[in-house]
């Protein structure tokens, strides 16, 4: 066991883990912060996503360990006083979730994404996204968000 | 999707999802996030061998790891349910295995410790001494084969038609279901042509990202189970059973699925978390994991024989034999048999027509409901052997089924009339949309191209009830209760725009309380697309009561009819302050007769379901790789609730579709699955999908249902295998007739049809 001092969602916070445990255990457990879900185990679905740093990891398989130090940010982390971000804005206004469960992950995917590339094409935000899984398929709609935020983000409308 | 509102603006309006904003932030509901006081968690230790009986269990060594709170067993579970047999068809599923396993990754023991990490690690340390059995795995041969899997069929007396089961021995067949209609020998000595061909559909599963999960915990008065399921009130009833306590004393509440697909039906672990919780008086959860779902409930995998008699270009004759793989235990295969059994000779008008169908025991994992019930794996065979035989008629495919087709009025094979069912309007908007009569470019290098269209139907899940309550508050605001369960279908936007539809108030503004058997009152389960007309019946029903009765009360208090009286002010001239409610029910079971020993019956259903898939593809005929570069996907959904869900439970049903046709399968070794990762079984992902999907709603309106609208969440599965295999045999003159469609199958093909077969 170790105690480790983060940044949570812009908190200094500390926990004390054991070695094996996931930031996406600790998170749940913890702190309470269920957006983040452990679903595949194997960090191919990305419904674990979380930020470490500002870069997007596999929750499930990154190490609460190697969260010292560090500044994580969670899906809860992104509206401020009940306020969306612009993406969330676009998946809710596109529909571009159905059971939700990925919806996390894809948003936070969907924030690098327009980070490296504020006017992406199909291809690039398919390429972003492939590492996110969505059972109930509603990548057309999250493709139409994606694009609807960077439209709103360039022209600043937002 | 074009908008076509009535009324009061509600129904037909594309309202957002009313948990949109919870979903995008993280903070939906779901049991995953629940965390009970003094909470054990539970590991399950599986079986390794597919067939065998327990010599020997040996969980000393797990129970002396440090942390361990209990390990249990049939025994353990024995003590506080007698009798630990459960599920929907028949009674033959143990909480634990009991004596005998029946498939590889069956729950045999169970390690309940607080920590999860010491939980696995103990399981991991359990030892089963097994006598190997004989066992059956394919579904054709557990017909005749001479394992057995269960010792003795158990049915569980909920459907009449399988008491006359009860007591078997020595057989696998769960249900056979047999119709005949007409004189299908006659129609075969008489045709022009008879065509005989057979399909099979492989062992898939839904895999929804969420997970099976369950807790229980004791209370004041009885058992409180949180579930992600999709059937809240059948777990209480079959709960309540296994106890021998009253419905009231079993709670069972279910907040947000993350996805169901017909997996979380039924019992599934809430069986094992009510005795868990029973046994150490403590509150118990279980959440599998992805690979622990591999091991709990498959689609089925199926063999379908199809026989037709063609005469004049007409088909006048169908033999359909359908053997269903239905696993180690029943769940609902027997109704998959016969419900969607007798949909099998397709939506065409056949005078003369055979059925047998069979629900099949097997040493693999149990398979159940998977988004279509059944259909998708009959629309595949019909499909694609009314297309062979088109092409072997030289007939285009559109006139050939237009020839064929059932039209409203006419009888299907039950002898049920068809009636609100768009066939051939679904068969034209898919012909206009493909473009069907301009010449189609094929392509010159090795890539060809082609194009293939397919058409399916389905009955409803009959007879199923659905009861609803509206409350109007002293204030006017306005809450739902039903026990339909959003599982990312969209059902409480649904439910709310038919109440705000009857009391002319936002959809936005109507609450909608979530399953909790302790408030919400008894529904069927969610499930066969019957929610929206059953459910959305019954809201229909009860808001209206909630309006007569508001009327009622303005009378009372002396407002003249029709007035614009806010409602706030008629409660506050009757209780003199801000009290009351009203409370409005409603219940609908629709009309139903069970079939006949021929297995005819005037009302099978109490709609149908149609839908129709059109696909281009590309075949690179060095490499047999398929590239779908076109889906299209038209229904028949009655009036469109909310467009926007609507299409994307179109297009989200279509490409879960697409990956049972191009990529998925479980693969076994001696029952062993050996691929239950995401490592090794690819579901689509957003790089795999055909670049231009469509999708279409005809105009159309279920007469019976509530404002015109039917259930939609499964017909963009029904067309998209046979019209893939379709497009391929049209781009590169293969056929293949047993899915996957994968690269390898379609190269394979390509070589065996230029006379130089590859080796296995």
């Amino acid at each position: 066991m170790r105690t480790i001092n983060f940044t949570l969602n812009g908190e200094q916070v500390s926990a004390h883990v054991a070695e094996h445990q996931s930031i996406v255990e600790i998170l749940r457990d913890r702190f309470d912060l269920f957006g983040a879900r452990e679903s595949c185990a194997q960090g191919l679905c990305g419904c674990c996503t979380v930020l470490v740093d500002g870069t997007a990891v596999s929750g499930c398989l990154y190490l609460a360990a190697f969260a010292n130090g560090k500044s994580i940010t969670t899906v809860e982390g992104l509206a401020t006083n009940g306020k969306l971000t612009p993406i969330q804005e676009a998946f809710l206004e596109v529909g571009a979730s159905q059971c939700g469960f990925c919806t996390p992950g894809f948003v936070l995917m969907a924030g690098q994404l327009l980070e490296a590339h504020p006017d992406p094409d199909d291809d690039d935000i398919r390429h972003y996204l492939s590492g996110n899984l969505c059972r109930c398929a509603a990548y057309p709609e999250i493709i139409a968000a994606v694009k609807l935020a960077a439209g709103r983000l360039k022209a600043g409308t937002t | 999707m074009a908008t076509r509102t009535i009324g009061s603006g509600q129904v037909g309006r594309s309202v957002p999802r009313l948990e949109g904003a919870a979903k995008v932030t993280g903070r939906a509901d779901y049991v995953h996030n629940i965390r009970l006081p003094k909470m054990l968690v539970g590991k399950i230790f599986r079986s390794t061998v597919a067939h065998g009986r327990i010599k020997s269990l040996n969980v000393s060594a797990a129970k002396a790891l440090p942390g361990v709170y209990r390990v249990v067993t049939i025994d353990d579970i024995k003590t506080v349910i007698p009798n630990p047999f459960y599920g929907p068809a028949f009674h033959d599923q143990p909480i634990l295995a009991d004596g005998k396993v029946h498939f590889v990754g069956e729950p045999v023991a169970v390690v309940l410790a607080t920590d999860p990490h010491i939980a696995e690690e103990a399981a991991s340390l359990i030892e089963v001494d097994y006598e190997e059995l004989p066992a059956v795995f394919d579904e054709v041969e557990a017909m005749t084969s001479k394992a057995v899997v269960h010792d003795e069929l158990k049915p569980a007396g909920t459907f009449p038609d399988l008491k006359h089961l009860k007591g078997k021995k020595d057989t696998n067949i769960a249900l056979d279901f047999h119709l005949r209609r007409g004189d299908p020998n006659k129609a075969f000595a008489a045709a022009d042509h008879v065509f005989e061909h057979t399909f099979r559909s492989q062992q898939v599963l839904h895999v929804p990202l969420e997970p099976f999960v369950s807790a229980a915990e004791l209370t004041e008065t009885g058992l409180t189970i949180h579930t992600a399921s999709q059937s809240p009130s059948f777990v209480r009833i079959e709960i309540s059973r296994l106890l021998g306590w009253p419905e009231n004393k079993v709670r069972v509440k279910v907040p947000y699925l993350g996805g169901g697909f017909g997996a979380k039906l039924y019992i599934k672990l809430e069986a094992l978390v009510a005795a868990l919780t029973l046994l150490v008086r403590r509150p118990v959860k279980i959440s599998l994991t992805m690979e622990e779902q591999f091991y709990t409930l498959t689609k089925h995998a199926a063999t379908f024989r199809i026989k037709s008699a063609v005469k004049n270009g007409k088909i006048t004759g169908r033999d359909c034999e359908v053997w269903w793989n239905g696993g180690a235990y029943a769940d609902i295969g027997p109704r998959i048999t016969q419900k969607s059994g007798f949909t099998a000779p397709g939506p065409y008008d056949i005078d003369n027509v055979s059925i047998d169908s069979y629900s099949l025991y097997t040493n693999l994992t149990p398979a159940g409901a998977l988004r279509g019930f059944g259909i998708p794996q009959l629309v595949w065979a019909y499909e694609s052997h009314t297309d062979m035989m088109a092409r072997a008629l030289r007939l285009d495919p559109i006139e050939f089924r237009r020839n064929n087709i059932l039209r409203d009025g006419r009888a299907q094979a039950t002898g049920t009339q068809m009636k609100d069912a768009a066939v051939e309007q679904v068969l034209d908007r898919l012909a206009l949309r493909m473009n069907w009569t301009a010449p189609f470019e094929r392509g010159t290098g090795p890539v060809k191209k082609g194009r293939g269209i397919a058409v399916g139907f389905k009955a409803s899940i009959s007879p199923t009830t659905s009861i609803a309550i509206v409350n109007v508050a002293a204030d006017g605001s306005v809450t739902l209760y039903c026990s339909t369960v959003d599982m990312g279908q969209g059902s409480d936007t649904a439910n709310a725009q038919f109440v705000a539809e009857v009391l002319n108030v936002p959809a936005e503004s109507v609450k909608v309380v979530h399953p909790d058997t302790d408030v919400t009152p008894y529904d069927m389960a969610t499930l066969g697309s019957r929610s929206l007309y059953h459910m959305g019946n019954a809201v229909r029903l009860a808001a209206e009561d909630a309006k007569a009765k508001l009327s009622a009360l303005a009378r009372e208090v002396g407002v003249p009819e029709g007035s614009n009286v806010p409602v706030a002010e008629l409660f506050q001239k009757k209780y003199k302050m801000q009290a009351g409610n009203i409370i409005g029910t409603g219940s609908y079971i629709p009309n139903y007769v069970p079939p006949d020993a021929n297995g005819l019956t005037p009302e099978a259903t109490p709609f149908w379901m149609v839908g129709g898939t059109g696909a281009e593809v590309e075949v690179d005929t060095e490499t047999g790789h398929v590239r779908v570069t076109k889906m299209i996907s038209v229904a028949d959904v009655g009036r469109p609730v909310n467009p926007r869900i609507v299409e994307t439970q179109l297009s989200g049903a279509a490409t879960m579709q697409f990956g049972f046709t191009m990529q998925e399968k479980i693969e076994l070794d001696g029952g062993q699955i050996t691929n239950a990762s995401f490592a090794d079984y690819k579901i689509p992902s957003i790089v795999d999908i055909p670049r231009d999907m469509q999708n279409e709603a005809v105009e159309s309106e279920q007469g019976t249902g509530p404002f015109g609208a039917k259930g939609v969440g499964e017909s963009g599965t029904f067309g998209v295998s046979p019209a893939i295999a379709n497009a391929i045999e049209d781009a590169c003159g293969v056929r293949l007739t047993e899915l996957p469609l994968t690269a390898e199958k379609v190269y394979r093909a390509l070589r065996e049809a230029q006379g130089r077969p590859l080796e296995d």
